[in-house]
């Protein structure tokens, strides 16, 4: 193994039992019968030394196959993937908490493990009694707990309670002391799983300063998360799982471009069947049939210059005529889900009033122009009755794409990700203020 | 050069073995595995820190705290006393009754609280073992532990007891009459001799200690795919109680061939020794010491092998 590696991973592989789907049973004689019957079944399978066949786990996945990959030292690794990739799974077979079922890791160095805040605490047990304890868990020495003590405290803000058993804290305060124990340990590999997506967004910010420093020290890191904003922050390659594998390594930019692409297949049809979308909320009663885009001279179209018109159509079908008006929106947001733009029609005082008992309308929004870097943009329509809850909400099925053309002439430093707006701007040469003469005028001007 | 290297090593306390860089391999095992027990020492801090909150943690919210730790097994002697001392006249190696099932009970206590507490540790520590690595013997080993406080107070308790009957030897006693429900009142034992046995006492209590903590193996590993381990342990503790001769002396048990098989008992050699060392019953516990002591080691061998087997699964099944 490379002196630089950290980590050396080839064909991890994870089997987990699972319990065989059981049919519903029906009456309750079926009910007791099978559980007189399950103690004999489950002796025998211990008899024959079925270990698992025993608990009534027969049937297996594979949470992780054939995983391999290399980590130098000081990398910052994003991981990305769905729920149920197998994300926590290599975190915890890399933190030695379970075996592989197959394949082998190198690991250099301390590894430290974060995949949750606050393992151990104890109710019961003062803040300073809980730090001392978390920080044993997490594998600090005592002496190592010592000299951190304070700053862990002032971190997270608990001076004043700090002799106070934590049952009485408030949940964001013993997030806090949880976090700021975590957040001191000082291993060489750190391993960190979703711990950011916790309490308020203040705490949330200080938790991702807290990490970025942590990242910036030199440390190897591997960092779980669904929150691609922070993964892009946070890291400098990325590792996409799908259903247990490697499906992408690369940049951090290219793993998210992947990641995004993979899990919403942009299409660029300017025309968009959302009937099938299953991702979408609302409380019911009608729902958005298809959406389709146009350019500025009304043509079918997905591609759009920076700062030029567009429109959106909505198709809408409503279960069973009603006599009400309706109200619609469509926001726009980054594929990792910040939103954007959020057009609403009550803003501009629009109602659409249904008549006649017409059960299907169409509702076409125009915009100006949007002044968006060039990249992929999601496109959610949604619409209600007058006032009333969201009745359709279509997410992360339209999208349309923002070219490097348009209003603004410099095309050259307008690059994907390089921010998130453009803004008409004029440039001139202004005349010196020294400090102390324009403060003075301007204490003058009030 | 090695002088160097120590001296190093005390300049940068941060530098201590198990925390320099280190290459480890993960990799599936099968079968058995070795104990790792270096890796145990580099985690007795860890050890330390979880008997401790066990300790400071068993009698918060309660009025008599620590006072527990000893009624149990006092209130216990008492009725022993009552019913089996006095009713049904059971003898006692010469010693008064009283004294003589209370030495048992405070070990036998001990076991008894250390088993049932090893025995749930893992699935009470379910949180812990998924989301950290450490050893995994830490968690029944701190369990077996923090019960040594109890026995410690029970213990001084004993000792007071037996100061009481040695100080006050032509005191009365009141005790019933065997067999009758009359109350009489008959001169008391002669005083309890303390004799040079007692330096033994470390290795008897050693020897419940390890008992414990082979029975806690055994079971907590098998209680994290079983639940039915929890239902067991209670009756288990109570079968176990009349196996061993804390109501009873084990002298009348006269066929030597007996004598040993009942031995086998581990925790017999930990009451027969208590009694032997702290009251000075003459009933030549030697030989069943011996064979309690091997069936203790072979139970915590074999534990230790059979935990460290089934470790692997503990984060998935648990």
């Amino acid at each position: 193994m490379n002196s630089t590696v950290a980590i050396h991973a080839e064909g991890l592989s994870k089997q987990y039992r699972i319990g065989s789907r059981r049919d519903s049973y029906s009456t309750l004689r079926e009910t007791i019968m099978e559980a007189v019957q399950a103690p004999f079944k489950r002796a025998s399978s211990l008899l024959r030394g079925e270990a698992y066949g025993a608990a009534g786990l027969k049937e297996t996945i594979w949470a992780l196959k054939d995983v391999s990959f290399e980590v130098s030292q000081g990398e910052v690794v994003g991981i990305i993937g769905r729920n149920g990739a197998g994300k926590s799974t290599l975190l915890k077979i890399l933190s030695r908490i379970t075996e592989p079922s197959e394949g082998f890791a190198e690991v250099r160095g301390r590894v430290g493990s974060l995949l949750e805040v606050g393992t151990g605490f104890h109710p019961e047990l003062t803040g300073r009694e809980n730090i001392y304890l978390n920080g044993a868990i997490l594998g600090m020495h005592r002496y190592e707990i010592e000299r951190k003590f304070d700053e862990m405290v002032a971190f997270a803000e608990v001076e004043k309670f700090i002799d106070t058993p934590v049952k009485h804290y408030s949940s964001g305060m013993y997030l806090r002391l949880a976090f700021a124990v975590a957040a001191h340990l000082e291993p060489e590999i750190l391993l960190v799983d979703e711990v950011l997506a916790v309490g308020d967004i203040k705490f949330q910010e200080k938790c991702l300063g807290k990490m970025n420093e942590v990242a910036t020290e030199g440390r190897t890191v591997l960092f779980v998360s669904h929150n691609m904003a922070a993964a892009r922050q946070l890291c400098q390659t990325g590792i996409v799982l799908e259903h247990g594998r490697v499906a992408h390594q690369g940049t951090i930019d290219s793993a998210i471009a992947y990641y995004t692409q993979e899990n919403n297949p942009v299409s660029t049809a300017s025309f968009v069947d959302t009937r099938q979308v299953t991702n979408r909320s609302g409380i019911g009663g009608g729902r958005i049939v298809s959406v389709a885009f146009a350019n500025g001279a009304g043509l079918p179209d997905t591609l759009f210059g920076i700062g030029e018109p567009f429109s959106v159509t909505m198709n809408i079908e409503l279960e069973q005529s009603l006599d009400v008006s309706l109200e619609a929106g469509v926001e726009i947001r980054k594929l990792d889900g910040t939103q954007l733009v959020n057009l609403r029609s009550d803003s501009e005082s629009t109602l659409f009033p249904l008549e006649g008992g017409e059960k299907q309308i169409a509702i076409r929004v125009h915009v100006a122009g949007l002044p968006l870097y060039p990249g992929i943009y999601v496109v959610e329509p949604w619409f209600c009755q007058r006032q009333g809850r969201r009745v359709d909400h279509v997410h992360n099925a339209c999208f349309i794409t923002m070219e490097t053309r348009g209003v603004f002439a410099s095309e050259r430093f307008i690059q994907p990700n390089r921010g998130v707006l453009l803004a008409n701007s004029r440039w001139e040469k202004a005349a010196f203020e020294p400090v102390d003469t324009a403060a003075a005028s301007r204490v003058e001007a009030q | 050069m090695g002088t160097i290297a120590e001296k190093q090593q005390g300049l940068a306390p941060a530098d201590i073995p198990v925390r320099a860089a280190h290459t480890f391999v993960i990799r599936p095992t099968h079968g058995w595995v070795s104990l790792k027990l270096g890796e145990m020492w580099a985690y007795r801090e860890l050890l330390y820190f979880l008997t401790w909150r066990d300790i400071k943690v068993r009698y918060k919210q309660t009025i008599l705290g620590m006072i527990w730790a000893v009624i149990q097994p006092f209130m216990t002697m008492v009725v022993f006393s009552l019913f089996f001392g006095g009713l049904a006249g059971v003898p006692s190696d010469g010693v008064p009754y009283p004294v003589f099932s209370f030495a048992a009970l405070v070990p036998w206590s001990f076991f008894a609280t250390a088993m049932t507490q090893s025995s749930n540790s893992l699935v009470g520590a379910a949180n812990l073992i998924k989301k950290v690595y450490f050893p995994r013997l830490v968690v029944p080993i701190s369990s077996v532990v923090s019960p040594l406080v109890d026995f410690a107070l029970a213990f001084a308790v004993l000792i007071g007891m037996i100061v009481f009957f040695s100080v006050v030897p032509t005191m009365t006693q009141i005790v019933w009459e065997p067999g009758t429900l009359e109350i009489g009142f008959v001169p008391a034992v002669s005083a309890i001799p303390i004799t040079a046995n007692v330096i033994w006492l470390p290795f008897f209590l050693a020897l419940a200690f390890m008992t414990a903590l082979a029975v806690g193996l055994w079971l907590s590993a098998m209680n994290v795919q079983f639940r039915d381990v929890h239902y067991m342990v209670p009756f288990l503790t109570q079968f176990w109680m009349f196996a061993t001769p804390i109501a009873y002396p084990a002298s009348l048990i006269t066929n030597n061939i007996a004598r040993m098989i009942y031995s086998l008992n581990p925790m017999v050699g930990v009451v027969e020794g208590f009694r032997w060392a702290l009251l000075g019953t003459d009933t030549q516990p030697g030989p069943m010491i011996v064979v309690s002591t091997l069936a203790a080691l072979a139970l915590l061998i074999g534990g230790a092998f059979y935990f460290r087997r089934m470790e692997k699964t503990f984060a998935d099944v648990v």
